[in-house]
């Protein structure tokens, strides 16, 4: 086995310099596919984040109070029920009405035309099926790290 | 006085007027450590008012979560304001985690707050950073907050020493008397959840740890003003939720008036200074192991010409000498 299994020196965890991401996911509104979510998950979990998986049916002031209160530096959003140019705005206002400058990446079935639209609203980036895990980790860290 | 904005005190401030973000903000410094940490935790440990902290504990998939999620439904119907501090593990390889626990927390009222963490590396079934994340909880006004641990086997005991009142969860199906009688998990209840009471085996459950609690009762172990209750649970209907809170009430009632409050206080007060004291001296240990004269003799013993217990010594010998000659061992920060 290479170094990366020896456990971590003196304070355990990363120190002051090096905490780790942490990130909401959640799936907005009535949309019950959740493989997606499940490995990106993954995906940044294996990458070092903290992830705070929400899971199904979530509404904008839950994930809300899940950010204020997990003090989280990225929110994704998986979605797949074709609601994404409602539920995205309506996801950035309500961060908006809460004062919270919180990145919000949105990953599912979003057609280019719908991409740029969202981008243009505000949401950090977007995320489609093809997207490998070092874009996926690449593209949550750039989001993150950019602020 | 007006706090600084953005200071400590500021953040306190907030926090305790109900500012999630102020709570969520003074937790995470907490979580990352260091001198920031400790001055969180010294100025929550002023304002604190001594909250009921309750820990859960049990082996994963009883339904800790689910029984927390319950639980803290009630206490704000109740008009209580109760916060969750749920602990997951951290991967020990990438040090990434999923923290899961909020799934089962969804339909809870937003007056809870609820705070999931990471262990990052620390076992024992808590993370680290608990003792003074619970502070900053009870300094801005919630009580009680529940400690919910990772899943636990049997020896991860942590949350005894680090709560008032331990709350163990298990469900049918996870083993017989045997199982209920041997050292660990099970020896650290003040009160006894069957989860998951819809399932066949559920009485059989209740009845090897009634066993096991009169059993102590026998060899004049644990508390003898405090029988453990045992009591059967359906957290997914929400079938003796009641009686859960009641007992651990009734527990917090007990302990206000024996002795026993003090006693656990006191443990409590041991074991963060204790684990507080480990971690300066684990510090020190490896900047000591980094110094010249210790590499020499690391390498001496990497080629046969000193026994490890030699060298043991003669580092100890020199890492105490500095700690009484007064130079900070541990540095601190």
């Amino acid at each position: 086995m290479p170094e990366a299994a020896e456990p971590p020196l003196g304070d355990a965890g990363p120190g002051p310099d090096e905490p780790p991401i942490r990130a909401v996911l959640a799936k907005l509104g009535l949309d019950g596919h959740d493989r997606g979510i499940k490995v990106v998950a993954r995906m940044l979990r294996d990458a070092g984040m903290e992830v705070i998986y929400l899971g199904l049916r979530q509404t904008t002031d839950s994930i809300v109070a899940a950010v204020e209160q997990e003090d989280a530096d990225v929110i994704g959003l998986s979605m797949h029920n074709a609601g994404h140019l409602t539920l995205g705005p309506a996801m950035l206002a309500a961060l908006g009405e809460a004062g919270l400058d919180v990145p919000v990446v949105v990953g599912g079935i979003v057609p280019e035309p719908d991409r740029l639209e969202l981008e243009r609203a505000g949401v950090a980036a977007v995320l489609g099926p093809g997207a490998s895990t070092e874009e996926v980790v690449a593209t949550v860290r750039g989001v993150v790290l950019g602020r | 006085m007006i706090a600084r904005a953005g200071s400590v005190e500021d953040l306190l401030e907030r926090a305790a007027a109900g500012d999630r973000r102020a709570a969520g903000r003074l937790l995470t410094r907490v979580e990352r450590g260091g001198g920031d940490a400790e001055r969180i935790a010294e100025a929550a440990w002023v304002r604190a008012g001594g909250a009921h902290v309750v820990g859960v504990t049990g082996p994963p998939g009883a339904g800790k979560s689910t029984l927390v999620a319950d639980l803290v439904a009630a206490l704000a119907a109740g008009g209580a304001r109760p916060a969750v501090l749920a602990v997951d593990p951290s991967s020990a390889i990438t040090g990434g985690a999923i923290l899961g626990d909020r799934v089962r927390m969804a339909a809870v009222d937003a007056s809870v707050f609820v705070r999931s963490m990471a262990t990052r590396g620390h076992t024992g079934g808590l993370a680290l950073a608990v003792p003074g994340a619970v502070r900053v909880l009870d300094a801005a006004g919630y009580c009680p907050v529940l400690v919910e641990t990772v899943g636990a086997g049997q020896l991860e005991v942590d949350v005894s020493a680090a709560a008032d009142t331990t709350v163990v969860v298990t469900a049918p199906g996870l083993g017989d008397a045997v199982q209920a009688n041997k050292a660990g998990l099970f020896e650290v209840a003040d009160v006894f959840a069957v989860n998951k009471s819809d399932l066949d085996g559920a009485d059989h459950a209740r009845r090897d740890l009634e066993l096991m609690v009169d059993l102590s009762h026998v060899t004049g172990y644990g508390d003898p003003n405090w029988r453990p209750p045992v009591l059967t649970v359906s957290a997914a209907s929400g079938a003796g939720i009641d009686e859960v809170g009641e007992a651990v009430a009734a527990h917090r009632r007990h302990l206000a008036s024996s002795g026993s409050g003090v006693e656990r206080r006191r443990r409590r007060a041991r074991f963060e200074i204790a684990s507080k004291l480990r971690r300066r001296f684990d510090r020190a240990v490896a900047e000591c192991l980094d110094s010249e004269a210790a590499g020499a003799t690391v390498a001496a013993v990497a080629a046969g010409e000193m026994s490890p217990a030699a060298a043991t010594r003669l580092i100890a010998s020199e890492l105490l000498a500095g700690a009484s000659a007064g130079s900070s061992p541990a540095g601190g920060r």
